[in-house]
């Protein structure tokens, strides 16, 4: 448990510092998420790190599993915006379910054209 | 409860960190018991709550975040999570490489172009506009793209959960509509336009459409992040 998240808090730290030496093009966390698939894809074999991994792994799941509560303070700042949303919800509204719905539709045909010409499997 | 006592409580920390806690548990003991109605999203439920009861007290959000910024901290460690399954999941990743790639530049593109275009058509600030550009992705990725681009972060997360449940809600009967029989294809949409929320929900209909989304949703984390410095 300990080893787990000293492990995702310290592959962030890697990435903020990347981050911030890149001039945050891209953010800390994700340059952290990248780090840590290489890692693990790159280290998988090694003996000396096996209980570091499964410990990084469960830990992630049990974070991952509860995802959505995390958003919760920061989504409770709708508070703050209330005159946005009395300005602008229909419109937000609107705005949200015609990009999802365009959004949804362009990403399925290209990978069902895409997978037409190059080939792929849908199985594990 | 005597009027000091509520004054001492609703300026220490415990008790909003206790109190979402305990709300996100009743909130997802409700979603329980709706597991197909993507409208009873544990998360949506409970900001509404929390906000509900914040405007009636008349606390305000500075006083609720002392105590809820504990949570709000793994958002960082969570997202570096999300490096776990793509990893998982890398054999399927490598077999269809070429259509992943197409359609994750070609739908990130989309995600972020039409929601800037329709900002800039509703006439939309440019404090909103960019709070609003990363809102296909995973809330805690979103959240920091917001931050990058002198977005407001808050705004950002309530529309990144609306955008996930809209997803949720319209993909089965859309993608039935087009005739997409495809459930690598659909997974592989819904994850990218409506990350985890999307991801839930393509579980709950086909597992090959829940890894894809899963993995969707992953890679388009990391591309959302640099496409949205193309358009803003």
């Amino acid at each position: 448990m300990i080893v787990g998240i000293a492990t995702l808090l310290t592959f962030q730290l890697v990435g903020e510092i990347l981050a911030y030496e890149t001039g945050g093009l891209v953010p800390g966390p994700v340059l952290g998420m990248a780090l840590i698939a290489i890692a693990l894809l790159t280290m998988a074999k090694w003996q000396r790190v096996q209980s570091t991994q499964s410990q990084t792994i469960a830990t992630s799941k049990a974070i991952l599993a509860n995802l959505g509560i995390l958003f919760i303070p920061a989504g409770v700042g709708i508070v703050k915006h209330i005159d946005v949303l009395v300005a602008h919800g229909l419109a937000l509204l609107a705005l949200i379910v015609v990009s999802t719905v365009i959004t949804l539709a362009v990403t399925v045909w290209s990978f069902v054209l895409a997978k037409r010409i190059f080939g792929g499997a849908s199985d594990e | 409860m005597s009027d000091g006592l509520w004054v001492y409580l609703a300026t220490s920390p415990l008790l909003w960190l206790s109190g979402t806690l305990v709300i996100w548990i009743f909130a997802t003991f409700l979603a329980g018991l709706r597991p197909g109605n993507p409208l009873f999203n544990p998360t949506l439920m409970s900001i509404v709550t929390i906000a509900a009861i914040l405007y009636l007290t008349g606390i305000d959000y500075q006083r609720y975040f002392e105590g809820a910024q504990f949570i709000h901290f793994l958002l960082g460690p969570a997202t570096v999570a999300l490096g776990i399954p793509l990893y998982e999941k890398l054999a399927l990743v490598r077999r269809n490489l070429l259509p992943m790639i197409v359609a994750l530049t070609v739908g990130s593109l989309t995600a972020v172009g039409s929601t800037i275009l329709l900002s800039e058509a509703f006439g939309f600030p440019q404090l909103i506009t960019a709070s609003l550009a990363p809102k296909s992705t995973t809330a805690a990725v979103a959240m920091a793209i917001s931050e990058s681009l002198a977005g407001d972060p808050s705004l950002t997360a309530t529309v990144v959960v609306l955008t996930g449940i809209c997803g949720a809600i319209v993909v089965t009967p859309m993608m039935n509509a087009l005739g997409v029989r495809d459930y690598g294809a659909r997974g592989f949409a819904v994850g990218l336009a409506s990350h985890g929320i999307g991801t839930a929900r393509a579980f709950a209909v086909n597992p090959v459409a829940g890894l894809f989304s899963g993995i969707a949703m992953g890679l388009n984390a990391i591309v959302t992040s640099i496409v949205v410095h193309l358009f803003l």
